[in-house]
């Protein structure tokens, strides 16, 4: 059983982290592509396609995003096909701070109560700001009516080794986060360079009161890259063996198919186990993949191939 | 060394998806055999997925296709002609291979093939002229009708035109704008991938003409359901599977175009078959 006891001074913390076991790359990557071969039977498909559409962030996180654009993307959460209305809702839709209150009015408004609105915050994505700012980014999300809040971790400070100044800042927005909005923390993988980081960041977001598990941003390439999310969630899988303490994972950037979106699917059972088959555990990050996700479904309805005509616009 | 020292280097016939050379992704291939039974080369056998794969990449490419001017799209369909004629050895080869004829009559027939292209280039920046309209409107507008391509078209070639009906049902198809889907006849395989060797060798941008090779009763009913492809050239179905395309295309409103086989194939009519025609009323300043 691992130690997972942490006084949060910096040589404690540094100490805790590099005595985590190493990742075998190799490995991982080999899991993770023979994971990704296994063939799933059509019955199967219908319902993963059902939990995955449910799991979906709809995210819109452009500078050109609009109060119109953000409507038509609350809209398209709470009915993502509107000629069938027993395709689920969306996990949640995923905005910029300031399109906060327009997007939870709207949802309101239409009777999507149940759809949390997230809000990716802390000087999202880079993180490069002063923690007054921070601070005051998350209030005015959680004041503005954002359930769940996407911080980015300082990854200047952790690549340096500085996890004390990385675990504070977690600590301090979860403080303001409290029992108003789920906490995810951004850990943009693809800046961490290697495995061993990823498994050091999600430990220590995991310590520092993290609802959730974010692998990016979605800004920088690679993102959610299969052996990261198997990394991950061997983390939140070992955390709650240990500690009890069940940890979200959500994997965002690069998952743009129904067949990327059905093996995450595999990762989390076969890796963290069937209670983060849930969206309150498992959440995919995306915009262009509700389409896809629609559209296959429509093909299992219907035997036909179905266009890009046939669903609705982002 | 002596010449039957050599290990042959034999040849894999692949699609040609996207811009791209690649097995099925079923992992099937076909005997392909001459008229007196003799093997001649195991070329892939296209499955749904195959046909879907081409279908995405087609629908992608065709934005693109169909804003770039007129103009531009004659000079890719005159560069292919280009490079067709400097491979034209190729293309007579895999014909007299799947067919059996003699030198002199593929030769004559892959000619005419290339000299299609050209034929086609030629009219891209005319077609517009010909059949677009100014129409005479009671009323204080300037009201213009302007011929744009369809989107996605399914093309079965008419397997006794050989390559000059090939390059007929492709080039007419892509001149206006469409993006093309051939599924070659199962019994002429070697010279529509020898084509696919050509075009990935000429200009034309990644995805404007994909081709499959394998069972056309097989893909038929694929290509009939599908909600992304917008017309089918039929020419080389028969009867039944025509039937089965009518009623099957009938459900998503495809246009589906059937030829006669042609000594020339040089009629507007199938230029004009996967066209869209936009009137737009312009209103005139006093």
């Amino acid at each position: 059983m691992m130690r997972i006891n942490i006084d949060s001074t910096p040589s404690s913390l540094k100490s805790f982290l590099n005595e985590l076991p190493k990742v075998d790359q190799v490995g991982a990557a080999a899991r993770a592509a023979m994971l990704a071969t296994r063939s799933i039977k059509n019955d199967s498909k219908k319902k993963a396609i059902d939990l995955a559409i449910s799991m979906v962030d709809l995210t819109t996180l452009e500078g050109s995003d609009t109060p119109g654009k953000i409507k038509s993307l609350v809209t398209k959460a709470l009915h993502p096909d509107p000629s069938n209305p027993d395709v689920p809702h969306v996990g949640a839709v995923c905005v910029y701070n300031d399109m906060v209150s327009i997007a939870r009015a709207e949802l309101d408004r239409i009777g999507g109560q149940s759809i949390p609105v997230a809000a990716v915050s802390t000087a999202f994505p880079s993180g490069r700001a002063s923690m007054a700012v921070k601070i005051q980014d998350t209030q005015d999300a959680i004041a503005a009516g954002a359930s769940e809040i996407d911080m980015v971790i300082d990854r200047g400070a952790f690549l340096s080794g500085d996890y004390k100044l990385v675990f504070d800042e977690i600590v301090a927005i979860k403080d303001i986060c409290g029992q108003k909005a789920h906490l995810k923390v951004i850990l943009e993988t693809g800046e961490l360079v290697t495995l061993d980081n990823v498994r050091k960041a999600s430990y220590l977001a995991m310590a520092a009161g993290a609802d959730f598990i974010r692998t990016s941003t979605g800004k920088i390439s690679p993102a959610a890259t299969p052996p990261v999310v198997l990394v991950m969630l061997e983390a939140v899988r070992d955390f709650y063996n240990t500690l009890g303490i069940q940890v979200g994972v959500k994997p965002a950037g690069g998952i743009r198919t129904t067949k990327d979106a059905i093996r995450q699917l595999v990762f989390v059972k076969e890796t963290a186990g069937d209670l983060w088959l849930d969206p309150r555990f498992f959440r995919i990050g995306a915009s262009a993949l509700l389409n896809d996700l629609l559209m296959q479904r429509m093909k299992l309805q219907t035997g036909y191939y179905a266009g890009r005509n046939y669903v609705t616009i982002d | 060394m002596a010449t039957s020292d050599r290990i042959d280097v034999k040849k894999t016939y692949k699609l040609y998806i996207n811009g791209e050379f690649v097995r099925s992704e079923s992992g099937r291939s076909y005997e392909l055999k001459n008229k007196t039974g003799k093997f001649i080369a195991n070329p892939a056998q296209g499955s749904r997925k195959d046909l879907r794969d081409a279908v995405t990449a087609a629908r992608a490419a065709h934005s693109g296709w169909a804003n770039a001017t007129a103009y531009n799209r004659g000079q890719v369909l005159y560069r292919v002609a280009e490079v067709l004629e400097q491979r034209k050895n190729e293309l007579i080869t895999a014909y007299t291979l799947e067919t059996g004829s003699t030198q002199s009559v593929a030769q004559k027939n892959v000619l005419a093939g290339i000299d299609y292209w050209v034929w086609a280039a030629g009219w891209s920046d005319k077609i517009a002229t010909v059949l677009g309209s100014t129409n005479p409107v009671a009323g204080p507008f300037y009201n213009f009708t302007a011929p744009e391509s369809l989107g996605v078209v399914a093309n079965f070639p008419i397997i006794s035109g050989g390559f000059l009906a090939l390059s007929a049902t492709i080039a007419s198809t892509i001149v206006t704008g469409n993006t093309s889907i051939v599924v070659a006849n199962e019994k002429s395989p070697l010279i529509a991938i020898t084509l696919a060797e050509i075009l990935a060798t000429s200009d034309v941008p990644n995805g404007v003409v994909n081709i499959l090779t394998g069972k056309d009763s097989e893909l038929q009913p694929w290509v009939a359901s599908h909600m992304e492809i917008d017309g089918v050239e039929a020419s080389g179905l028969n009867k039944k599977s025509l039937g089965e395309l009518k009623i099957a295309g009938a459900q998503n409103f495809k246009r589906i175009a059937y030829f006669k086989n042609s000594t020339d194939y040089k009629e507007i009519e199938r230029l004009s078959a996967f066209i869209e025609y936009k009137t737009v009323w312009h209103t005139v300043g006093y």
